[in-house]
């Protein structure tokens, strides 16, 4: 391994601020969702790659979790989201404004 | 030049496209696909951080399981409608971007000054992967780590009967009001 630690690391920042700019800029939920899996995947690279760094499998089996929650949260946010579409026939976040003043 | 070198910088580019292509496409099946490319570039770099379980895993649960679930969700919901690209909140867009850059610098100046770009990854972690990266992972997972363990499994079942649950259709209760009106329909048919 002859690639610095730190380019994985600027690598995973620079995908999670383009998973941010998705959920910021993006209408369509399911959109706005993948974005979110982007972010998390983006962090499970930095853990991998600080595991490696530190010679230590901590952050391999923090990232195995994050995967772990991350499949449940896509199951759940789905179903959410197809809720949200069957009540309101869409899934654009502008339109789900029941709540506003 | 190394090798994981050469992979480094051929995946990276081509990682940060997909992400980029993501953000742009309007349709919702290609940011699915360009996404699915992420994926795969992220296999790729776990594979070249000696980490040959988490490349499997990658690319089994995330690029298999949940991105098919993505795709069944889009095709579910309609594919044809192009997502409406007009921005309603004033100076969303600029105040995202700088945001953006802003992120992208501090983390460059906060790795720059935590570990520094010239450090290279210690040798040895042959010996932390012995016997094999997934019987090691599974030793630290089953002893260090075998209360979350746990908790995740539970995590998964309440997520499984909370799906079923959102996902039924609701049966409607019937009110007497219209309880009567059916049977004054069946009898006037009558």
């Amino acid at each position: 391994m002859r690639t610095p630690i730190a380019y994985f690391v600027v690598l995973s920042g620079v995908l999670f601020t383009l998973g941010t700019l998705g959920v910021l800029l993006r209408k369509n939920a399911l959109l706005i969702f993948m974005s979110v899996e982007l972010q998390l995947n983006a962090v499970n690279l930095a853990l991998v790659a600080f595991s490696r760094m530190h010679l230590a499998l901590d952050g391999q089996v923090l990232a195995f979790f994050s995967m772990v929650v991350a499949a449940a949260e896509v199951v759940v946010g789905l179903a959410i989201i197809v809720a949200v579409y069957r009540r309101r026939g869409t899934v654009d976040v502008d339109e789900a404004r029941g709540l506003a003043g | 030049m190394p090798l994981d070198n050469v992979v480094f910088w051929v995946f990276a580019p081509i990682s940060v496209a997909s992400a980029v292509g993501m953000l742009l496409m309007r349709n919702a099946v290609h940011a699915a696909l360009f996404l699915v490319v992420n994926f795969f570039c992220l296999a790729v770099f776990f594979l070249i951080l000696d980490a040959p379980f988490l490349f499997a895993v990658q690319i089994i649960v995330y690029a298999g399981a949940i991105m098919v679930l993505f795709l069944f969700v889009i095709m579910l919901l309609g594919v044809d409608r192009g997502d409406d690209l007009r921005e309603r909140l004033v100076a969303q867009r600029p105040l995202a971007l700088a945001l953006a850059a802003g992120f992208v610098i501090e983390i460059t100046l906060a790795v720059r000054t935590g570990i520094g770009f010239a450090t290279k990854a210690p040798g040895g972690f042959d010996a932390v992967n012995d016997p094999g990266n997934a019987q090691a992972i599974a030793t630290v997972l089953f002893r260090e780590y075998f209360l979350p363990f746990e908790v995740t499994s539970v995590l998964l079942i309440i997520a499984a009967i909370a799906t079923m649950v959102l996902g039924q259709r609701k049966a409607r209760a019937v009110t007497q009001a219209e309880l009567r009106a059916m049977g004054a329909a069946k009898e006037t048919g009558v």
